[in-house]
């Protein structure tokens, strides 16, 4: 009997999460009217900003090193 | 010519990192809610800060085994883009936290050892500004580099599994268990840990670039002169 308990609470702690977790509240109507996507763009333009600098800083190395030996 | 494929790779997974981190469809949990994607870009800064730390330590024996002074500029820089992830992961573990939590600071083991690793390794950099002997100080910091490295994987990685955690991966808990990181996940995960490991790389080679520039030089000023 306790055997069948434990068996049973342990199935009930694995499930348990996916279980309960389907009415979590999530970004949904955010999603659906599409404004997901303005933050998407914004992190992208200030990420290939910076890429950009990071670029621009290899090639000025790239020349010094260049112009050093 | 250098090669610069993995630069456009370590980009390339960083874009399909955001953008999939933002969008692809992630588990319905409890507390964490949406934030649950923060861990696509907070946790990379982890693994980076520690790929980053342990390149640095390989330097520094690399260093210590035949002194020269393009394995130190290797070691230093590595260890000082590691320690901007390691503020970076803190700063945004706050911010999680704070939501998920409801304080910034917790007192949760796994953040307290991370703080202490980062201040282990901020004395690194205090110990390089202290003397003034550029030999020894490759040498001093080299050595302590190697313990700091040491001492980190217990701070970070064993510590907080001993104790009760709140923080994911602690507390007995394997790192990933299928409710921390399904399979959808991984997909996301894993490329933004590889994008940002050769980002911090790169900008890790830019420094060291520019150091060894400097020391060029330096050592034609010298001829210049003597």
């Amino acid at each position: 009997m306790k055997k069948v308990a434990k068996i049973l609470l342990g199935l009930l702690l694995i499930i348990n999460p996916t279980l309960f977790a389907q009415d979590a509240q999530m970004a949904d109507t955010m999603r659906a009217e599409g404004k997901i996507y303005v933050v998407v763009a914004i992190i992208l333009v200030i990420f290939f900003g910076l890429i950009a600098y990071l670029i621009y800083t290899d090639r000025k190395i790239s020349k010094l090193e260049k112009r050093v030996k | 010519m250098r090669s610069n494929w993995w630069k456009i790779v370590s980009v390339g997974l960083l874009i399909y990192a955001i953008i999939g981190g933002l969008l692809f469809e992630v588990p319905r949990l409890h507390i964490v809610n949406e934030t649950i994607r923060s861990l696509y870009f907070h946790v990379p800064m982890w693994f980076g800060m520690v790929f980053l730390f342990l390149a640095s330590m390989i330097y520094a024996i690399r260093y210590l085994r035949n002194p020269n002074f393009k394995d130190d500029a290797y070691s230093v820089e590595f260890a000082n883009v590691g320690l901007i992830y390691g503020i970076l992961g803190i700063i945004t573990g706050m911010i999680w936290a704070n939501y998920t939590w409801g304080s910034p600071w917790h007192g949760d083991p796994k953040q307290n050892g991370a703080a202490i690793a980062l201040l282990v390794y901020l004395a690194y950099c205090i110990l390089r500004g202290s003397v003034n002997s550029e030999e020894q100080r490759a040498r001093l910091s080299a050595v302590y580099n190697i313990f700091a490295f040491v001492a980190m994987i217990p701070l970070i990685f064993i510590i907080p599994r001993m104790t009760s955690s709140m923080h994911p991966g602690s507390g007995g808990n394997p790192g990933f268990n299928m409710y921390d990181l399904d399979s959808k996940m991984r997909m996301v995960f894993y490329p933004a840990v590889i994008g940002w490991i050769l980002l911090g790389t790169w900008i890790s080679t830019l420094r060291i670039r520019m150091r060894l520039l400097e020391e060029k030089i330096i050592e034609s000023e010298d001829e210049k002169s003597s």
